[in-house]
């Protein structure tokens, strides 16, 4: 992405500056850019959705668990639908595994009922009751000591990637600037009613402002003049086993939720691997994004109660990613922030949590609708829906259950790139790789071409192909930067 | 969806490595019937492709030749055989027949066999699987990705300063890559009290490499955020820590069987190894399928793997012929501190194990070890051996010690004898 794209040739400045690429701040310019709009998906990183978006569970939750009445609960439930037609459109992969909450000792099991209604009455009527036995006929290979469960049919495993990736295209598609590699470093008010936000990489110039800055959207919105939160990062580690462990974790198996202890989960994921954790653990620090010895540690301690046989398997990956929880007056808020100012011209979406993945579309539907709400008269923006919508774009299939392209016959016969194996513990071929070079919004780096192809995700971690990738991404940014 | 393309061969060897290879060059020229080589990489030869030393072919070919010339001549003599090698051809699976799944530039397709030999070797545990700690900075690899980017792909760009965990073979072979790509190894790692190659410590002091080795240590975190900057490491004894700057560290040794297809297919698995559960003739727990090389045992030598190779052909021609079900065997269980053994299984009628010799792993360093072979509560065997059994290598047994163990008895005990 060239510097000058930053600002127009004429001067003219953006209608809407959305800062945070994650799945956020992405939805909400793709919404924006459905309309006659000119919009600019501003992103500190080298990469769409490298903060928070790119390190949560993946699941598409039903919202059986949000506190009743609140924004989230509402959004949840509305995101679940909107995302779920959305990756049917583009292709996302979704696997409705369906979760229990599983009861380890009497006190969770008198609380499963009061699950039951909480669901209920955030408009969820799914769950069920089941006693150990029928826990344990769909979960084998759980650990000794479950007493009952609640089912939650509805819950869902996808890809957080593939979703982020897939509203950043289309936003660009609708003709949005994506602007990577733009930390904003400061906030000017103009006089003529616009903004000038000042990044790393020059000024971005636009008459409306979103804050989805996500972990740093306290620190944005402090620039704003504003001093009515903070976001305290917490973070979670996870370790994810091989994929011959899939057959163990049919479904999720969630903690039921206690006031004293932290629960984890395990989960199969989309890729066809099982995923042990969350921690759980405040900080201060922003970027802490490494594992522990106690985070290791305590994951340990909880597999091996909640599934003993899983231990036995191989470790692929471990991380850390860090959620965007949000203190006011000092305390936890358990809900969503969002806030439009009419006479800064400036919304805020904060304190979007792990929930944000499901809701991230109702998220923009929300704050579309509250700014159409204001009315063109007050906003100066336009909302109406521009008829010549570019179709939704086909995001490539990460996931395991669905065909891929080494497995597909025709594909392989029309272009001998897709028989061609160059990841070979995750099976991706050199023409997957090839195609996410050339893609609308390319990867940077190589974590990014990992999160578009799963290249070097798997067991192996590059013994066999990391050489291969490596060089195969280089001369993909060689090719597409051109002769120097 | 189209259906793939089915093919029929007499034999595939899935991996085309020195135990594949040298078990096709043995097979083609008695089958009726094609002997095809399945490999997934752009060239055959396996591992010894990208180890750019001398060390290879003593015991196979009679003669010291580097990994890829090695890699070549085991190559060259598989086809001359008539062997049929396929490149960049990845197996994925079984179809529920029993054919394997193939993916090729060329197509996907079906492949049925009248025997198959799993020789799909052993790598690594990466960074994860060792559960190290910190975040995820560049310059953190294994060795068989450093000797890949400095030998095939030709990089010198790997860092300046490294950590080499692990000091056996491999960790030395990865001190002589990291030396030619212009990155001096600041310290070996062994969480042993002495390191577990001895002669390669005297060869490496021959090449004047004069590399520390810290012993009884583990690294505990990796530090830094885009690019390694440190890592972490502790006295097993002590418990003490400290912190060593370097820009890159390379994990070697601690070898897993690649047995993702041998697990797929349903086969008998060691518990410890992990590799599939073979007899002496290196049969596998389904019929018609055979296992050979470091996929076994993690890891030998690549000549040993070549001549696990070489042993197999006699039992899959056998198969080809007139397949019979396997006589009942006894298995041996090998006592800490050994940790594993390959063959697993003795059967009434069956040769003796590749070279004469089980393949076992120990986990503590004993020099003159007497090994004694204990059958339904009697020592049927004792023996000094001359060598010493130690952690990082494999620890070679004579077969001949189960010349009196009864193939219809109970299981046998593999133990050393206390001191």
């Amino acid at each position: 992405m060239s510097r000058s794209s930053a600002t127009d040739p004429a001067g003219a400045p953006y209608d809407v500056a959305v800062v945070g690429a994650g799945l956020v701040g992405a939805a909400i310019a793709r919404a924006l850019a459905g309309a006659h709009l000119r919009v600019a998906l501003v992103e500190g990183r080298a990469d769409v959705g490298d903060g928070t978006s790119k390190a949560n569970t993946a699941i598409l939750h039903t919202g059986f668990d949000a506190k009743p009445g609140t924004l989230e609960s509402r959004l949840v439930a509305r995101g679940y639908t909107l995302l779920s037609q959305y990756a049917r459109d583009t292709g996302i992969p979704v696997e409705p595994t369906g979760a229990t909450l599983v009861a380890w000792t009497d006190e969770e099991l008198a609380t499963l009922p009061s699950s039951a209604d909480k669901a209920s009455r955030n408009g969820y009527d799914a769950c069920e009751l089941v006693d150990a036995e029928e826990v344990y006929r769909t979960m084998p290979a759980l650990g000794p000591g479950a007493l009952g469960g609640l089912t939650v049919p509805g819950e869902s495993i996808t890809c957080t990637w593939t979703t982020n990736l897939a509203l950043a295209t289309d936003a660009v598609r609708r003709g949005a600037d994506l602007l990577r590699r733009h930390e904003v470093t400061g906030v000017r008010p103009g006089l003529d009613g616009t903004t000038t936000l000042d990044t790393t990489a020059g000024e971005v110039r636009a008459r409306w402002v979103v804050n989805a800055a996500g972990l740093g959207a306290d620190v944005l919105d402090r620039r704003f003049g504003h001093d009515r939160f903070r976001v305290v990062p917490r973070r979670g580690e996870l370790l994810v086993y091989d994929k011959l462990a899939r057959p163990l974790a049919p479904r999720i198996v969630l903690p039921v939720p206690s006031k004293v202890g932290k629960g984890v989960l395990v989960s199969p994921t989309i890729y066809g691997n099982v995923m042990l954790g969350p921690t759980a653990q405040d900080l201060d620090d922003r970027t802490a994004t490494g594992t522990s010895e106690d985070g290791f540690a305590f994951l340990l301690e909880k597999g091996a109660r909640i599934m003993p046989a899983l231990l036995d398997e191989e470790v692929t990956a471990s991380y850390a990613g860090l959620r965007a929880a949000v203190h006011v007056d000092g305390a936890l808020f358990e809900d969503y922030l969002v806030d439009v100012d009419a006479a800064q011209r400036y919304v805020l979406v904060g304190g979007i949590r792990s929930t944000g993945l499901t809701a991230c579309l109702a998220l923009a539907e929300h704050v579309t609708g509250l700014l159409a709400a204001a009315g063109p008269g007050s906003t100066g923006l336009d909302l109406a829906p521009r008829p010549d919508l570019p179709a939704a774009v086909a995001m490539p299939n990460l996931g395991e259950a669905f065909g891929r392209p080494f497995a597909d016959v025709d594909a392989i016969d029309r272009d001998p790139e897709y028989g061609r194996v160059v990841c070979f513990c995750e099976r991706v071929t050199a023409g997957e790789i090839r195609d996410a070079l050339a893609s609308t919004v390319p990867p940077a780096d190589l974590d990014g071409l990992r999160r578009r192809t799963r290249a070097m995700n798997g067991r192996c971690q590059g013994f066999y192909c990391g050489a291969e990738v490596g060089a195969r991404l280089e001369q993909g940014i060689v090719d597409r930067s051109g002769p120097a | 969806m189209t259906a793939p393309r089915h093919e029929h061969v007499a034999v595939a060897v899935v991996g085309g490595g020195p135990a594949g290879l040298a078990a096709a060059a043995a097979l083609a020229p008695h089958v009726d019937g094609e002997v095809r080589v399945l490999d997934r990489e752009a060239e055959t030869g396996g591992i010894p492709r990208h180890s750019d030393h001398t060390g290879y072919g003593l015991r196979d070919l009679h003669r010291l030749l580097t990994g890829p010339a090695y890699a070549r001549r085991l190559t060259d003599r598989a086809l001359a055989a008539g062997a049929v090698l396929r490149t960049c051809a990845t197996v994925t699976g079984w179809t529920p027949d029993g054919h394997l799944e193939v993916t090729a530039p060329a197509g996907r397709s079906t492949l049925a066999a009248g025997a198959v030999v799993l020789a799909t070797g052993a790598r690594e545990r990466p960074r994860p699987a060792r559960m190290i700690t910190g975040d995820r900075p560049a310059g953190v690899l294994t060795t068989g990705q450093l000797q890949n980017l400095v030998h095939l792909h030709h990089r010198r760009d790997v860092g300046a300063r490294a950590v080499v965990v692990g000091a056996e073979l491999v960790s030395w072979s990865a001190v002589l890559t990291l030396r030619e790509a212009g990155c001096r190894t600041a310290l070996l790692v062994s969480a042993h009290a002495v390191p577990e190659a001895a002669a390669p410590v005297r060869l490496a002091a021959r090449l004047g490499l004069r590399t520390p080795v810290a012993t009884r240590t583990r690294l505990v975190a990796v530090e830094g955020r885009d690019r390694v900057e440190a890592v972490v490491l502790e006295h097993l004894g002590t418990g003490a820590r400290r912190r060593v700057a370097c820009d890159t560290v390379v994990l070697t040794g601690d070898w897993v069987p690649d047995h993702e297809l041998a697990r797929l297919g349903g086969l008998d698995l060691d518990p410890v190894s992990r590799g599939p559960v073979v007899d002496t003739a290196l049969r596998t727990s389904r019929p018609g399928v055979f296992a050979v090389g470091n996929l076994l045992h993690p890891v030998d030598t690549a000549d040993v793997a070549a001549l696990d190779g070489r042993h197999v052909a006699a039992a899959v021609r056998r198969h080809l012929a007139a397949p019979v079900p396997a006589a009942a065997g006894v298995r041996l269980v090998p006592q800490a501190p050994l940790r594993w053994v390959a063959p697993q299984l003795l059967r009434a009628g069956d040769p003796a194990p590749p070279r004469g010799r089980l393949l076992l792993r120990c986990d503590e360093t004993v020099t003159a070890p007497v090994v004694e072979v204990v059958q339904d509560g009697l020592v049927v065997a004792r023996r000094r051996l001359p060598w010493a059994a130690a952690p990082g290598r494999v620890f070679r047994v004579p077969s001949a010690l189960l010349s009196d163990v009864r193939r219809d008895g109970g299981d046998v005990t593999l133990r050393l004898a206390p001191r």
